[in-house]
């Protein structure tokens, strides 16, 4: 389990309006696409570990819908929505995605491309999200800057917690 | 951590990194100082260009110059990426903390079909 737990998912920004997400995973990619897009797999995975998913829905076909949401530790809702542009089962899946939390969310809509792409029984998911202007991803690191912030003072409330 | 996001946003260094020949005179600078003719020689752009370049990186702070008699030597000044890389860094983790869920439905599901008990396999 050593090798599992040091696995970690890469960010890197292609441009000043991407970001671009990759990990591999132990397992072929027909697996990790129904992880990826059944809603009872989903609610166990997607909340990581900042809370627990209220909602997994997906309606898997071109024009579906999907919503995800979640309640975070500090009791706040978290949520983000989006319809499905492209899907190719196990390869592909491109949709809009809307955060819930800023008003007049679906003018900030980004754009994920996601592709699976399996190699010898292993496959490396690459989600490239693509934002409509850099107002939004100032915004999205701001909430990532706030996001951090909330796990730092979690962390030191446990260290807290473990001095007692 | 509210200062370091907001001081990205308002120097732009972002913008300076987006550009791809601006990263690679980082990449170059990373390694030491240079004048502007090494630059040159070393990327295969024209002076203009790398000129160019090179301003908008002084602009955000991410490249030092100083005049060494009749030459300008450039170096990297990396304190702008920081809050760039952490909040990548942080962004890495929590989405790392995603997968690390994912990879134990993933060992089920692989169960599952080896032990041919899924549903329609």
């Amino acid at each position: 389990m050593a090798v599992a737990s040091s696995k970690t998912a890469v960010v890197t920004l292609p441009t000043d309006r991407q970001i671009l997400i990759t990990r591999d995973f132990n397992a072929p990619k027909h697996l990790v696409y129904k992880a990826y897009t059944t809603p009872e797999l989903i609610k166990r995975w997607w909340s990581g570990n900042r809370g627990t998913v209220t909602t997994a829905e997906i309606d898997p076909r071109v024009g579906g819908k999907w919503r995800n949401s979640m309640t975070a530790q500090d009791g706040s809702e978290v949520a983000f929505h989006g319809e499905i542009r492209e899907i190719i089962p196990t390869e592909r899946l491109v949709w809009t995605e809307i955060y819930e939390g800023v008003p007049n969310g679906e003018a900030s809509a980004a754009i994920v491309t996601h592709t699976f792409a399996e190699k010898e029984g292993r496959t490396t998911l690459t989600m490239l999200m693509e934002l409509p202007n850099q107002e939004v991803r100032d915004m999205i690191i701001q909430t990532g800057m706030e996001g951090g912030l909330q796990e730092a003072l979690d962390h030191l409330e446990q260290v807290a917690l473990s001095l007692r | 951590m509210w200062a370091m996001a907001r001081a990205a946003t308002t120097t732009d260094a972002f913008n300076a990194v987006a550009e791809p020949r601006r990263r690679q005179i980082l990449d170059v600078l990373s390694a030491g100082e240079r004048p502007v003719n090494d630059l040159v020689s070393q990327l295969g752009l024209a002076q203009p260009v790398v000129s160019k370049h090179l301003r908008v990186l002084r602009e955000v702070g991410l490249v030092d110059v100083r005049g060494d008699g009749r030459q300008r030597i450039y170096g990297i000044n990396a304190n702008p990426l920081k809050p760039i890389h952490d909040w990548v860094k942080t962004y890495e983790r929590s989405w790392s903390e995603r997968f690390d869920r994912l990879d134990a439905v993933l060992e089920e599901l692989k169960q599952q079909e080896e032990h041919g008990d899924g549903s329609g396999k």
